[in-house]
This record gives C-alpha cells, sequence and structure tokens, in this order.
C-alpha cells in the first residue's frame, strides 16, 4: 500500500467542541492549528500522511473515542506508584506470554523426551538459558506482583461497591496464575518436577468424593502415563493462557468502566460547608455525572454520595 | 418471550400489525424464527462440546489391562526381609514408569502362608513419595514428611492414612510375577488401589469411592 493515503480534509475528524486542540495527541484533529508555521515542505508532507494514515485507519475503525476513553480516562488524586502493581503484573504475563511461546519451539511434552529437550534448549540453544531463565523466573516476580497488587486492592479498599465483581475477577486470575504455577513446574520433568507433580496430584485425589477421580483426570489415568505431560502442558500453554487472556480484558474492561479508587488517606473534607458552596456553585454542572467522581477532582469512594447525603440533612 | 403477543401489538392502535398476525396469536412468527435459530445453534454446538468433553475425561472411565511382571526366582526371597525389585508400572513413559518394589515371602511367625509372597509398594500413603526400607530398623520410612511403617507396612509414625500398598504376586513355575497395585486396610484388608492420602476402609471406602481405573483387589 501507498504511504500516503488521501483523506479529502472534509472527511477528517474534527476536534470535539470544548477540547483543546493540541495537535500531534489527537488523531486525525488539529491540522489547521499550528501548521502555518513555515516548515520544510518534505516534514510536511511526512506528517500529512502520516495524520492520513492515522485518519484512514480511525475513520474504519472508530478507535479513537475507545483509545482517548481508554488511556486519558481521568485518575483520582493521590493516584502513585502503588497503582501500577496491576500493569506490572500484566506485563509480566506478556512476558510469560512471549517467552512460553518460544520455550515451545524447542520444548518436547513427552515423558521420555521432555528433559533432554530441555537440557537442550537451556544449553545448547542461543540464548537459550535467558529465555528460559526469564520465564521461570518471571513466573515467581508474577506471582508476587500479583499478591502485591491484591495487597494493594484490599488496604486501599478499592474491592468495594461498585468494584466487588473486579475483585472476584482478580481471585480467579490469581488461581489462574497459580494453576500456571503448578502445571508449569511439571515441565522440566526432573526429579524435583516430577515428585512435586506428583504429590500435588496426591493432595487432589484426598478431596472427597470427587478428588479420586479429579486426580485421575489430572492423571489421565490411575498412574503418571504418557498422556500425564501432555495434558499439563496443554493446560499450561493453550487453556489456562487463553481464560487469563480474556479475564485480564474483563478485568481492565471494570476498570475503565468504574475507575479507579482514590487512596484511603484522601478523604471527603471534614468541614462540609465550603465543600458544599463549590458543589453547589458554577462547577453544578458537571458535578453529578457517575463512576464516583465528583466535580471538583476531590474524588474517590464515595465522596459523591457523601455530598448528597450532606446536601439532605440541611 | 412469554407473554402473550397480542398483548403488545394488539392493543397498540398506531403500530400496523407485523406479517401473519392473527388474533390471539401467543407468539409472533419473529419470535418463532429467533427460537428455532438458537435451538439449531445448540444443536450444532452440543456434539462438538460433548465430544471433546469427554474426549478429554475417557481415561477416568479407562481400564488398563493387567501387567504381571517376572523379578526372578521366587527361592530367592526370604521371609524375614525384603528383597528389592524394579517393576514397569506403566508402559512408555521410560524410567517415571518404573517403580521399586519390596518382596519377601509369607512369613510363619506373622500367621502368613509361607506359599504366599508379599509386595510391598514403595508409594507413600501419605502423599506418593518413595519410601525405602530400612534394614537395621526392620521399617519403611518415607523422606518427604516422616511417615513410617512397620515390617508389615502398617503406620507406626508420621502423617500416612493407612499402610503401603501392595502389588498382587502369583509364582508361574517357579517365577515370582508381581501384579496390579492393590491398597489395604488398617486391618490388611485388601481393598481397591486408592490414591495416597485417601483412607481406606469403613464409611471411608465412600468418601474415597474406587476408580474404573484400577484392577479388582485380589479376593
Amino acid at each position: 500500500m501507498a504511504l500516503k493515503l488521501p483523506v479529502p480534509a472534509a472527511l477528517r475528524k474534527p476536534s470535539k467542541p470544548g477540547e483543546r486542540s493540541n495537535g500531534a495527541g489527537t488523531n486525525g484533529a488539529g491540522t489547521g492549528d499550528g501548521n502555518g508555521k513555515a516548515g520544510s515542505p518534505v516534514v510536511d508532507t511526512v506528517k500529512e500522511g502520516a495524520i492520513d494514515v492515522v485518519g484512514w485507519l480511525d475513520e474504519r475503525t472508530g478507535a479513537s473515542p475507545f483509545l482517548t476513553g481508554l488511556l486519558l480516562r481521568k485518575v483520582p488524586k493521590g493516584t502513585n506508584w502503588f497503582y501500577t502493581l496491576g500493569s506490572a503484573t500484566m506485563f509480566a504475563f506478556a512476558m510469560q506470554a512471549l517467552t512460553g511461546v518460544f520455550l515451545a519451539m524447542y520444548y518436547v511434552p513427552s515423558a521420555t523426551d521432555a528433559y533432554d529437550s530441555i537440557n537442550y534448549l537451556t544449553n545448547d540453544v542461543f540464548l537459550g538459558e535467558f529465555v528460559r531463565g526469564l520465564h521461570k523466573w518471571g513466573a515467581t516476580v508474577m506471582v508476587i506482583l500479583i499478591f502485591l497488587h491484591m495487597g494493594r486492592t484490599f488496604f486501599f479498599g478499592a474491592y468495594k461497591y461498585p468494584r466487588e465483581l473486579n475483585w472476584v475477577i482478580g481471585v480467579v486470575l490469581l488461581i489462574l496464575t497459580l494453576v500456571m504455577g503448578l502445571t508449569g513446574y511439571l515441565l522440566p520433568f526432573d526429579q524435583r518436577s516430577y515428585w512435586a507433580t506428583i504429590v500435588a496430584m496426591n493432595i487432589t485425589g484426598s478431596g472427597p468424593v470427587m478428588g479420586p477421580y479429579l486426580a485421575d483426570f489430572l492423571r489421565a489415568g490411575s498412574e503418571f502415563t504418557a498422556t500425564t505431560l501432555p495434558r499439563f502442558y496443554a493446560v499450561h500453554m493453550l487453556l489456562v493462557p487463553g481464560l487469563i487472556i480474556a479475564l485480564i480484558g474483563a478485568h481492565l474492561y471494570l476498570v475503565v468502566k468504574l475507575g479507579t479508587t482514590a487512596p484511603p488517606w484522601l478523604r471527603a473534607d471534614p468541614k462540609p460547608k465550603p465543600l458544599r458552596e463549590e458543589v453547589v456553585g458554577p462547577a453544578s454542572g458537571n458535578g453529578i455525572s457517575g463512576n464516583g467522581r465528583s466535580g471538583n477532582g476531590r474524588s474517590g469512594n464515595g465522596a459523591t454520595r457523601a455530598d448528597e447525603h450532606d446536601r439532605e440533612s440541611s | 418471550m412469554a407473554e402473550p403477543a397480542d398483548k403488545k401489538r394488539g392493543t397498540n392502535p398506531e403500530k400496523p400489525k407485523p406479517a401473519g398476525y392473527f388474533e390471539g396469536e401467543s407468539m409472533t412468527r419473529r419470535t418463532v424464527f429467533g427460537l428455532g435459530v438458537q435451538a439449531a445453534g445448540v444443536l450444532a454446538v452440543t456434539p462438538i462440546a460433548l465430544a471433546s468433553v469427554g474426549f478429554a475425561i475417557a481415561p477416568i472411565f479407562d481400564t488398563p489391562e493387567e501387567m504381571w511382571e517376572g523379578v526372578g526366582s521366587a527361592d530367592d526371597y526370604p521371609s524375614d526381609s525384603y528383597r528389592q525389585a524394579v517393576i514397569t508400572i506403566v508402559n512408555g513413559v521410560g524410567d517415571s514408569g518404573k517403580t521399586t518394589v519390596y518382596l519377601r515371602r509369607g512369613s510363619e511367625t506373622l500367621d502368613e502362608d509361607p506359599n504366599e509372597f508379599i509386595a510391598i509398594s514403595t508409594r507413600c500413603a501419605h502423599l506418593g513419595c518413595p519410601v525405602r526400607f530400612v534394614k537395621a530398623a526392620g521399617n519403611f520410612i518415607c523422606p518427604c514428611h516422616g511417615g513410617v511403617y512397620d515390617f508389615e507396612g502398617k503406620v507406626i509414625g508420621g502423617p500416612p492414612v493407612r499402610p503401603l500398598d501392595r502389588f498382587q504376586t502369583r509364582v508361574v513355575g517357579n517365577q515370582l510375577e508381581v501384579g496390579p497395585r492393590y491398597s489395604v486396610t488398617n486391618d490388611l484388608e485388601p481393598v481397591r488401589a486408592r490414591d495416597p492420602g485417601e483412607f481406606t476402609g469403613g464409611i471411608w471406602e465412600y468418601l474415597y469411592p474406587p476408580r474404573p481405573t484400577t484392577a479388582a483387589p485380589p479376593s
């Protein structure tokens, strides 16, 4: 395809009313201002071409409102580094997915060949030790990060209404992450991973009534059989990652939809009077609009509801 | 969907009646076709989904064929101590399909038939680690969590929930052969093989039900 895809100026997306048109940031908009300055014609052409390509894509996907809402959403005052733990966990997962794909190129999920293939990819493949090390230690990092993220959510009270469902999804993600750890542990198929998995499957079997059948399902038989390792491999690289990706999508959707909470040390002003005057005044136009964020930027759990309560009681 | 359609459409004089409408109909044609398409979708997906699930859980119902393996002359096994033998219990998985068995002849001092052979599994009844027989103590000892079993394989210490499993034995000619695994109750009554960590005997036979993947115990 040609680099420059002509889009008539009439089809370009105009900047939204009230939005500060700051040029490069908003897709397709703001071509009019700033370009009046004299610049090199080559630079202008390239700029124009890039804008055209982005505009072409945006017109066909309608992505810019979505991306703006996703990336430029408002966050409460007091948002700090603790709020990055969720993203950190997700990037740890992305690293596991990436390194896992490459490890799968060399790994052989068979009880007789698995150990040799791990040996080969660790010692003979270029950078094999590094990629396997990333995957191995990344698993530990991901578990640590997911627990830190959970602790942040708990201690900041971010699991409360209306975010309970996101907590539930997060707990399922935690369990799935631990399942990844369990199933991945068997794959090197050395003494440690073999016996650790034997113990794990016997713990599964010790659950009453269903346990013995679950253990048989995991092992594909009453003993560790030829299909046990491929079973764990399939769960490890296909089933659980798919579930994790889907649930991360739901988790992020709810984060964007509901917004984040302010840290607990930021509370509504203890003196209600000046606050009420501020809200009732000129700020009332955008005051009540949803998501628990109040108009004056003093956002967070229940700030809006507290304001309403104050108004009712007066 | 369940409410009568004429309640929606019939009482609204401005709205034109849909094609095929008749007085007193309980379902519009659109609803019928909508349900039909959904039913077709369910019909199309169900056999595929059921087949896939059945494919994944089929091994639960699969009874493996009995494997008997010779471990040498029956005369070589004493009645007052154990001798080790290595047998294959799962084919096709290399060394991980092999296990050590402790074998001895029935002891008259323990009220056992001297023509019978006892084959003790090394799979600890706690969580499945490999136990070893310590001759000086006459006990089986598990390295993982400190389970201790006496000469007959009964628990005398640590976390194991039942005696050590056994394997069926038979003598063909003069050759001693080791067969399928079975578990025992605390009184050494044979039952179908259970996984480690599962109690045997009494109500536990129902809480940890026998599975089709295991062989019938010796009678």
